[in-house]
């Protein structure tokens, strides 16, 4: 059983108080289930009440608690400071994004970009009116479920060069969202969210790093989502150049 | 001051209120409708619910069956109109989130599937695999997307309800981000924060559990109703207090002690592991005291055994429960039982609504684990819960928005007065306060160890009273809280405060209510008063806040159809 004290060099910013962050230095005690999340909050009830971030389940589902930690972009939830001893461990608010204080960041860009890729079920025309339970097998399913399982943690944002570039890009989650309902033989969408993945900051920036698909702690493959939609619009523009029977 | 007007501000983004915002606009195309959430909605609360959603969806299943089910798991404490309207609405819920795109899980045929849940005396409960809560969530999120007339105030904080005139008027609410206040007017105010789980030490709920909403409606006159039935679930890992859902035992899973027995043959031989959750979170926790649970780091434990459930439904259909298991317990399911023990998770009580959601306050309304309709007695059955928020958050929303109109729209001054006043009142208790001493984190973690102590799975007048006297103790402490952090901009010690301030209130009513309660029904379990006591409380407990504490007032269950009976399993 691991256990003691670990040092948390904790990345601090106040804008009402400074223009530039600061680190501060907390030794904490942990044992075999502490997780960064609980030194952060052991510090916060007992030490410093002005250290600031955000959680809520502490189960890895809410997608509230991602912070870059010993320079990667994890869930503090999932962060058991066993595998970091002996430490010290760096916390530092996640990459590329505004900083509002502390470890809470801006991601004001990830939720308009989720509303522009028209992340809701858009009917086929040929679906059914009315009521009732609509019919979708267990293989249709898995053909867009692990998309579903975004929690939008934004912890592929920290990870992409593409976003941390340019904050226009759509990015990994927006964009495996849309793909989720694209692959949803409910939804009938797939040509209203082309003409969104397929501008500027839609799929065509991601230089196919595949940072995102490693970072993240649902096993969602966004980086497969963004080279899909990019064969989709590729092959679409083809068509649009090469109509069907023009080579007669 | 920030000011604003929209027809309906709606109180939290979970299911119930963002099933409340959709349908609000469905009703009232032109309607501006305003979700407050000290959350982005996806954070809520309902992301972490796993096992499923109960409905009426098959042809082996009735509406009467799913009704006698959910009353008799409730132990006659629920309003059997209320009831059969809820089971009569569930299925088309579920049938409408299934067009809104969630990920259900199907049968080979391509309907929903079904699978067994506790209490429940057939098949009904959909799922998406034990994410069910996660995909509905995510779902209702991303359909509220297309609705420009939902107006969202992510990370802004209601603190306080706005009454004029003797109807709700909107709320006071502290936009966390920047620290200013903002006046939310509004013709109907819905209150949608879900449960208070947070008010005991060892809960499955998340932070933001902390009863915001009961406490806005408490401090505004209105009571709370049948505050004492706090739900157990049976199965939490030890420590953390993380959810193994129902649907592990619902997929054959067995709950075995030391011995590796199956002792819930002692207890409820007909149902075993499908027995409602309040009568096994006791026979588990009677076994542990009689010393017959394995000891762990986290004190004694029992076992809940998926090994023959085998890995291929467990990958297929708990995929949750194996990566929580591993990551957080250190145990494979597969290959090992895990350690698990009753874990405080749902509040039957909440804000005494009818079946609109309407309050006793005019323009006041209420919708999921907020609310008490009551649909779910003094005990809920695993799976109805998320149902709940979809059919009562729907109907909500649209009453509402009605309500709304025919109100008109609210008073500028007088509201802006109240909730300038709600700001000069957060300055001085703690952002200019001097002195003190007391840390907000302390005291909370007091107030969790009283309830665990004296409110727990059995309770007496004895610990009962004990619990009464810490949170006087702690009330008076409250008033000797100094912040470390007197700043404006995303200030999580004032939030936690105002968020204290609100677990108190409901801790109050949870007890005072349980006090007067002197009988045992559903998960109030007195051990000086064992036996229902129909005579006297096949009714529900009201509680109002008063000057010295709360008043505890009574009001008779409705029955219809299904008259009190012994609740036999």
């Amino acid at each position: 059983m691991a256990g003691g004290t670990i040092e948390l060099r904790v990345t601090r910013y106040r804008p009402d108080r400074s223009p530039t962050p600061w680190v501060d230095t907390f030794r904490v005690p942990y044992d075999d289930d502490t997780v960064v999340l609980d030194a952060l909050n052991h510090v916060k009830d007992e030490v410093d009440g002005t250290l600031t971030f955000r959680w809520s389940c502490r189960m890895g589902v809410c997608g509230s608690c991602g912070m870059m930690i010993g320079g990667e972009p994890r869930l503090s939830c999932g962060a058991f400071l066993r595998d970091l001893a002996p430490g010290p461990v760096t916390v530092e608010p996640l990459r590329h994004f505004p900083v509002l204080r502390d470890l809470v960041v801006d991601t004001d860009d990830f939720l308009e970009a989720l509303r522009e890729v028209r992340p809701w079920l858009i009917p086929r025309r040929d679906a059914a009116d009315g009521d009732g339970e609509g019919r979708q097998t267990p293989a249709q399913v898995d053909a867009y479920r692990q998309f579903s399982m975004c929690i939008n943690c934004m912890l592929c944002y920290a990870a992409c060069p593409v976003y941390g570039q340019d904050r226009t890009f759509l990015g990994p989650a927006a964009i495996a969202l849309a793909h989720r309902y694209d692959m949803d033989s409910r939804d009938g969408g797939r040509d209203v969210r082309r003409r969104i993945l397929g501008r500027d900051e839609g799929v065509w920036e991601c230089t196919f790093v595949g940072e995102c698909s490693a970072v993240c702690p649902k096993g969602v493959d966004p980086a497969a989502a963004i080279q899909r939609s990019k064969v989709d619009l590729a092959l679409r523009a083809w068509r649009v150049v090469w109509p069907a029977g023009a080579g007669r | 001051m920030e000011d604003s007007t929209h027809d309906v501000v709606i109180v939290g983004g979970g299911a119930a209120g963002l099933r409340a915002a959709i349908a609000a606009v469905e009703e009232a195309p032109d309607a501006s409708v305003a979700l407050v959430s000290k959350v982005y909605p996806m954070r809520s609360h309902t992301v972490a619910a796993e096992g499923g959603a109960a409905a009426v969806l098959r042809d082996d299943d009735s509406l009467d069956l799913h009704a006698a089910d959910t009353i008799r798991g409730g132990d006659w404490l629920a309003d059997q109109d209320a009831v059969e309207a809820f089971v009569a609405e569930a299925a088309g819920e579920l049938q409408r989130l299934e067009r809104w795109g969630c990920p259900w899980s199907r049968d080979p045929d391509g309907r929903m599937a079904v699978r067994a849940f506790g209490g429940m005396s057939v098949r009904r409960t959909a799922f998406a695999a034990d994410k069910t809560g996660f995909h509905m969530l995510h779902t209702l999120f991303q359909t509220s997307l297309r609705h420009d007339a939902i107006v969202r105030y992510d990370e802004v904080f209601a603190t306080r309800l706005l009454v004029e005139d003797g109807r709700c008027r909107g709320v006071a609410a502290l936009d966390v981000r920047d620290g200013r206040m903002r006046c939310l007017g509004a013709g109907a105010v819905v209150l949608c924060t879900g449960g208070a789980g947070r008010i005991y030490r060892f809960t499955t709920n998340g932070a933001v559990n902390t009863g915001d909403g009961m406490a806005l409606a408490y401090r505004a006159g209105v009571p709370l109703k049948d505050m004492e039935f706090v739900q157990y679930h049976p199965t939490g890992l030890p420590g953390s207090g993380i959810l193994i859902t129902e649907a592990a035992r619902g997929e054959g899973g067995w709950l075995v002690d030391r011995e590796g027995r199956r002792f819930l043959a002692d207890y409820i031989p007909g149902k075993m592991e499908l027995g409602p959750r309040d009568i096994l979170s006791r026979a588990v926790t009677v076994e542990i005291e009689e010393g017959r649970g394995i000891d762990g780091r986290h004190g004694p434990h029992v076992h809940l055994d998926l090994r023959h459930v085998g890995e291929d439904v467990i990958d297929r259909r708990l995929p949750f429960v194996r990566e929580l298991a591993r990551d957080y317990a250190g145990v494979d399911p597969v290959r090992d039982p895990i350690p698990v023990r009753p874990v405080v998770h749902y509040m039957m009580g909440g804000v005494d609504t009818d079946a609109a959601g309407r309050t006793a306050l005019p323009g006041l309304f209420a919708a999921g684990e907020t609310a008490c309709v009551s649909i779910n007695g003094a005990n809920r059955l695993g799976s109805n819960s998320l149902s709940e928020c979809l059919v009562f958050g729907a109907r909500a929303g649209a009453q509402a928005v009605r309500d709304a109109r025919d109100a008109g729209p609210p008073p500028a001054n007088p509201l802006l007065a109240l909730a300038r006043d709600e700001a000069r009142r957060l300055r001085a208790a703690y952002l200019e306060r001097e002195g003190g001493g007391e840390r907000v984190g302390r005291l909370r973690g007091a107030l969790q160890e009283a309830m665990e102590a004296g409110a727990g799975v059995f309770r007496s007048a004895d610990t009962l009273l004990a619990a009464a006297d810490g949170l006087r103790g702690l009330r008076e402490r409250m008033g000797r809280v100094a912040l470390d952090d007197r700043g404006a901009v995303f200030n999580t010690e004032l939030t936690a405060a105002l968020e204290l301030e609100n677990m108190l209130d409901v801790a109050d009513a949870v007890v005072a209510a349980a006090i007067a309660r002197c009988e045992s029904r559903g998960a109030h379990a007195r051990r000086d008063h064992p036996a229902r006591d129909d005579a006297r409380f096949a009714r529900h407990s009201l509680a109002t806040r008063g000057e010295d504490g709360p008043r505890i007032a009574w009001r008779d269950v409705t029955i219809t159809r299904w008259p009190l009976a012994e609740r036999a399993y």
